[in-house]
C-alpha cells in the first residue's frame, strides 16, 4: 500500500469518471425503455419478441460490443455510454414491463371507470404500482453496468477502469487491486441502496403489487 | 466495405484465425467444465445446510460484484501471464452463477417429493441420483448458460492478460486502428456468445418440459 494513499485525488476522479458513464447510460437507457416498455406491456407478442431478442443482445460480450461499436461511432465516451446503455435497456425494458403486466386488471378498469384518461392512468395509478419492479431493473442494471464500465476504459472512456489497465500494463498489482476493490465497493454499495429502496416501496405498495 | 475486407482477412491469414478461434473455445470449455466439476457437487452439499448456503450464496454474490476485468487481471500478479492464469480467472467468473443456481435448483424442490421418496425407502445416494439431481437439471443448466456468456466474454478479455483467444484481434485492431481486424476479433466473439445462450437456452426448455 504505497500507491493508494499518495494518489487519492487520482482515483476520485476516476470514481467521478465512472459514475458519469453510469448515470448517464442507466440515465438515457431508463427514458427510452420507459416508452418501449409501457408501450410494450400490453402487447404481448411484441414483448415476447423484445424479451427475446434483447437477451440474444445481452450475450454479447462488453468487449466485442464496444469494438463492434468503434467503426461506427470512433473510440471515447460516446460509444461507451451507447453500449452501456444497450446492456442497461435489455435488463429495464424486461423489467419495466413485467411490472405493469403484473398491474391486476380490475384496477386498470376501476381507473378507467373513473374517468381516468390513458396519460392520467399510467402516470397516476400504473407507473406508482411498477414502482418496485423498475427500481429492481434499475438495481440490476447498476451493478451490471458499473462492472462492465472498467473495460470502457479501454476505448478511452475513463473511469476506474483505466487504473486497472494501467496496472496491468505496468505489472503494478496494487493498482489492478485497488481499482477492481474500489469497482466492487461500488457495485455492491448501490446494490445495498436499491434493495432497501425497493423493499421500502414493496412495503408501501402494500404487497398488493409483489 | 470493412466487413468484406475482415472476411477476405480470415481467408488469407485462416491459420492465425484458427489459431486464436481454439485458444478462445480452449480456455472457454476447460474453465466451464472445471468450474462445474467444482460448483454442481458443492452445491448439493451445501444447500442441505441453511447456515452453510447463507454463507456460500453471500460469497458467490459479492464474488459476482467483482467486475471481470479486474479477476482477470488480478491473477496476473500471482501467475503471471499465458494460458493458466487466464482459466483460473474464468474459473473464478463461472464457479458462482453455477454455484448460485445449483443451489436454488435444490431448493426449489418440493418438500413433500422428498417426503415421499423418504417414506418409500430410498438411500441418500438413490435420493441424489433420482430425484433431486434430475429435478434440478433445469436450474443448473440456467447457471451453465450464464457461465457460459460470462467465460466467452471473459475469455475475450484474456487478451490483455497474454491468455491469446480472439480479444487479440480486438486488441491488434484498436491498437492500429484497423478496422477490419476488430471485426476479425469482435463478431465471432459475439456470435460465440449468441450461440451458447441460444443453445443452452434450448436444452434448457427440454428438459423443463420433460419435467
Amino acid at each position: 500500500m504505497k500507491w493508494v494513499p499518495k494518489h487519492l485525488d487520482r482515483l476520485f476522479e476516476a470514481l467521478l469518471e465512472h459514475l458519469y458513464l453510469v448515470f448517464s447510460s442507466v440515465g438515457i437507457a431508463l427514458v427510452i425503455s420507459l416508452i418501449v416498455g409501457i408501450w410494450a406491456a400490453r402487447r404481448p407478442r411484441s414483448f415476447a419478441a423484445i424479451v427475446i431478442f434483447t437477451g440474444i443482445l445481452f450475450a454479447v460480450p462488453s468487449l466485442a460490443l464496444f469494438a463492434l461499436l468503434i467503426p461506427i461511432m470512433g473510440i471515447g465516451a460516446a460509444p461507451a455510454i451507447t453500449g452501456l446503455a444497450a446492456y442497461s435497456l435489455m435488463i429495464l425494458i424486461r423489467n419495466i414491463g413485467m411490472g405493469f403486466q403484473a398491474i391486476p386488471r380490475d384496477i386498470l378498469e376501476a381507473a378507467d371507470g373513473m374517468g381516468y384518461g390513458t396519460a392520467r392512468r399510467i402516470w397516476e395509478v400504473e407507473l406508482p404500482l411498477a414502482m418496485p419492479y423498475i427500481v429492481g431493473g434499475l438495481r440490476i442494471a447498476m451493478v451490471t453496468v458499473i462492472g462492465i464500465a472498467t473495460v470502457a476504459a479501454y476505448i478511452n472512456a475513463g473511469g476506474l477502469g483505466v487504473i486497472i489497465f494501467e496496472g496491468i500494463d505496468q505489472r503494478f498489482p496494487e493498482k489492478i487491486i485497488a481499482g477492481g476493490l474500489l469497482t466492487s465497493f461500488l457495485a455492491l454499495f448501490a446494490d445495498y441502496c436499491f434493495a432497501s429502496f425497493e423493499k421500502l416501496l414493496r412495503r408501501r405498495s402494500g404487497g398488493k403489487v409483489a | 466495405m470493412i466487413v468484406i475486407d475482415a472476411f477476405s482477412w480470415i481467408f488469407n491469414n485462416s491459420g492465425t484465425f484458427f489459431n486464436a478461434f481454439n485458444r478462445h473455445l480452449l480456455m472457454c470449455v476447460l474453465s466451464l467444465g472445471i468450474a462445474f466439476v467444482i460448483a454442481v457437487p458443492l452445491g448439493f452439499v451445501v444447500a442441505r445446510s441453511p447456515r452453510a448456503s447463507f454463507v456460500v450464496v453471500n460469497i458467490a454474490g459479492a464474488l459476482r460484484s467483482i467486475p471481470s476485468l479486474a479477476i482477470l487481471s488480478a491473477t496476473m500478479p500471482f501467475l503471471g501471464i499465458g494460458l493458466l492464469p487466464s482459466v483460473i480467472a474464468l474459473i473464478v467468473l463461472a464457479v458462482p452463477p453455477l454455484l448460485l443456481n445449483t443451489i436454488i435448483g435444490i431448493r426449489e424442490i418440493d418438500a413433500s417429493v422428498i417426503d415421499a421418496a423418504d417414506g418409500m425407502g430410498m438411500s441418500a445416494g438413490q435420493m441424489l441420483w433420482e430425484i433431486e439431481l434430475p429435478l434440478a437439471v433445469p436450474a443448473i443448466l440456467s447457471g451453465v448458460r450464464t457461465s457460459a456468456i460470462q467465460v466467452i466474454g471473459g475469455a475475450a478479455l484474456a487478451s490483455f492478460i497474454g491468455g491469446g483467444g480472439l480479444g487479440d484481434f480486438i486488441n491488434a485492431g484498436i491498437a492500429i486502428m484497423n478496422m477490419p481486424r476488430l471485426l476479425v476479433g469482435a463478431v465471432p466473439i459475439a456470435l460465440l456468445a449468441i450461440f451458447a445462450e441460444l443453445a443452452f437456452g434450448a436444452l434448457e426448455r427440454l428438459f423443463t418440459q420433460r419435467r
